[in-house]
């Protein structure tokens, strides 16, 4: 009896903690950090926005500086989207860029699998010849524990997915999911007529970055008087997606926006419209070249938040930095997050380049540009 | 015209008409009334971007029914079609994302694919004596890893216009339907191409007998693997075909297949296809094929989510065999 009693208190009690441990993605008060950072001024090169920052909180790396050519060891969790190969095409390049500094670069590819990241960190941990340790985590939950390990042996910097513990150097990533959730729908907002009909879609579930995008887009949205018909997950699938706009279509009769997560699949939508014939309406996307191009030749009213792959250049850039002792931006490192907007399209287009290729990759420089990202 | 054959002691005409009304496949009448319900929920569907579009969407199914008839038929399945169509798109993406000027030959490749996998398909079946369920199951696992592998998980390259031609192109102001998507035209004539063959040429006198009974079939001297093999490839190669139309509509995806040889299965039994073999129309499973895409349509229009659909199509599977079983038992053919 006594055990049974025991057994509940502990299940009841852990139950109870769930919350505290589970990850918020509605919290007002990043938003409006997000919404302040979207206006205010970077600091650092304007023409390399990879290397900018905010805010002037740094962290103090001297102590972990290293003599001679660095090991850098990468675990990512994985390249099974277009946004990822771009961003570690560039990554690559980046590496190359920084020629003798880096001694060796060794890579783990966890197929977007958790487990397998979380012994991938592992075996980059046994292996011992790292000197810094950058982590994509796949997940965030799953993935903090192994990062907290690491921590304790190397420099650990995380950029794009967070993680729920400071103990990184930097976690390095642009302004964030509700910065591009408020770009978007502050876009629809203003442009689609009061109280139209706006359909969500959505990738997958569970991934912060998309998490956030959406509840920030829907509140802005709701608050602005739109009506949501909907909100779908679409698995980033090209024919999912238009089923799914077809199907709306056919049962509320017109859409006056589509709001997008991510933009794979943004031209799917708009194909959807022109199958029906209908008039193309406010289709938000992201900067795929496919979409860019599609924007362009339809003459569309509509916005592009990007979630910049240039952001994969910064951690070799931090990482380097950290093992000289330089100070870097800590323990956020915020890049700057553009939206290619009706004005500045024409600078982002770019038919040489592949459909998926993602316009803000800060790449056009780098040796090997284009043929490296598949352009010609 | 020979009067219709009239039981000692039946005297009515008028009993003619509807004895004859009565043997039309309920399939018909089902898809009328769905028609109808749609109608009345959307009066935009008798404009021609309405009706049209039905067409064009139903047309992938429509023709996966009528390839997977003939394996129905013959007393099989064939769950390999989906695993068939995404390995056509795949495929297609990567061969063409080389070249976009092949698209051709990429077809062509594609067909003799779906050929090469029919063929397996139908030996596997007819010469080693396995289930054509098992046979089929292990043909889609491993299509489905060779898609995965082929693409690398992601699907890169793209279908260039000249492709998706079949899919997704519409002629434009054409005199009485305004629109014409090419999809309906390849499904009227795949499924016409295909309906000739069931039914007016020996090959498919030759698969109803193989399906009702094998036994007696190879006695009787029936080529019972050519006919099997037959069977599979016609299967193969219509959903190959699919693949082309649904690559053409959406782009590439790899999730384009998945569950598609359930859902021309459930097609050609709510057209009456007997799941043992031996009796199976084109026709009526072409006509499933469009009832079963009303049906989504009319869930759609209720506003149903999709895993409501999913039950939907289950239950739909589950009355169709109990009716046609009763029917067949009532009329005496059990």
């Amino acid at each position: 009896m006594k055990t049974l009693k025991l057994t509940a208190a502990l299940l009841s009690a852990t139950i109870l903690a769930l919350p505290a441990g589970a990850q918020n993605f509605d919290d007002p008060a990043e938003f409006a950090k997000q919404q302040d950072l979207l206006g205010a001024t970077a600091n650092g090169p304007a023409d390399k926005p990879w290397e900018q920052w905010f805010g002037d909180a740094m962290a103090d790396t001297s102590a972990m500086a290293t003599e001679g050519a660095k090991t850098i060891c990468f675990s990512n969790a994985g390249v099974n989207n277009p946004w990822r190969v771009v961003g570690w095409t560039t990554m690559q390049a980046e590496v190359d860029a920084q020629g003798d500094a880096i001694a060796d670069f060794i890579v783990t590819d966890a197929e977007g699998s958790d487990d397998k990241q979380i012994s991938d960190i592992d075996d980059l941990l046994a292996g011992g010849s790292c000197d810094v340790l950058i982590v994509s985590p796949n997940t965030t939950a799953a993935l903090t524990p192994a990062v907290e390990k690491a921590c304790e042996t190397l420099p650990v910097i995380v950029f794009d997915r967070g993680v729920n513990t400071s103990c990184p150097v930097a976690f390095i990533k642009p302004v964030g999911g509700y910065g591009f959730g408020i770009q978007s729908a502050s876009f629809i907002a203003e442009n689609a007529p009061a109280g139209g009909k706006v359909l969500m879609l959505r990738i997958l579930p569970g991934v912060d970055v998309l998490e956030t995008r959406y509840s920030s887009a829907k509140r802005i949205l709701e608050e602005a008087g739109m009506e949501i018909v909907g909100a779908e997950f679409t698995d980033g699938d090209r024919a999912k997606t238009k089923s799914i706009v077809e199907d709306y279509l056919q049962r509320e009769g017109t859409l006056d926006a589509v709001w997008m997560d991510a933009g794979a699949t943004s031209v799917a939508a708009i194909e959807a419209f022109e199958d029906m014939g209908m008039p193309v309406p406010i289709v938000t996307g992201e900067d795929q070249q496919d979409f860019l191009q599609k924007w362009e030749e339809l003459g569309m009213n509509t916005i592009a938040p990007t979630y910049p792959t240039y952001q994969w250049r910064t951690p070799i850039i931090a990482a380097v930095r950290v093992l000289n002792g330089e100070s870097i931006p800590g323990p956020e490192w915020n890049l700057p997050q553009p939206a290619i907007t009706n004005e500045t399209l024409s600078q982002y287009v770019n038919p040489a380049m592949p459909p998926l290729h993602y316009a803000m990759c800060g790449c056009e420089g780098m040796e090997n540009y284009p043929a490296l990202w598949g352009g010609q | 015209m020979s009067a219709p054959a009239e039981t000692p002691g039946r005297d009515t005409p008028r009993g003619g008409l509807l004895t004859r009304l009565g043997r039309v496949n309920p399939v018909f009448w089902l898809l009328i009334a769905l028609l109808g319900i749609i109608v009345i929920l959307s009066p935009n569907f008798l404009e021609p971007f309405g009706y049209m579009n039905f067409l064009r969407r139903a047309a992938p199914i429509a023709i996966l029914a009528a390839g997977q008839v003939f394996v129905l038929t013959s007393g099989g399945f064939d769950l390999s079609q989906g695993a068939v169509v995404t390995l056509t798109v795949i495929g297609s993406s990567i061969l063409l994302g080389a070249n976009p000027d092949a698209t051709a030959f990429v077809i062509a490749a594609m067909l003799a694919a779906g050929v090469t996998v029919g063929v397996v398909n139908g030996l596997v079946v007819a010469k080693l004596k396995v289930p054509s369920i098992i046979a089929t199951l292990g043909m889609m696992i491993t299509l489905g890893g060779i898609a995965l592998t082929w693409s690398g998980g992601a699907p890169r390259g793209y279908l260039p216009d000249t492709f998706r031609f079949f899919g997704r192109f519409m002629f434009k102001d054409v005199p009485l339907v305004t629109i014409l998507p090419v999809a309906v035209l390849v499904m009227i004539a795949v499924c016409a191409a295909l309906w000739w063959i069931m039914h007016r040429t020996n090959f498919g006198k030759l698969l109803h007998a193989v399906g009702d009974n094998p036994r007696s079939a190879l006695l009787a001297g029936v080529p019972v693997t050519k006919v099997r093999v037959g069977a599979f490839v016609l299967s193969s190669v219509s959903a190959v075909i699919a693949g082309i139309l649904l690559g053409g509509f959406a782009g590439v995806s790899t999730d384009v297949g998945i569950g598609m040889e359930l859902q021309a299965i459930t097609a050609a039994v709510i057209g009456g296809a007997r799941l043992l073999g031996g009796h199976g129309a084109v026709g009526a499973s072409v006509a499933g094929a469009l009832v079963l895409q009303a049906l989504f349509t009319v869930l759609n229009m209720l506003g149903l989510p999709k895993p409501l659909r999913d039950v939907v199509q289950g239950l739909i599977l589950i009355s169709a065999v109990a009716v046609a079983t009763w029917r067949r038992r009532r009329s005496g053919e059990d």
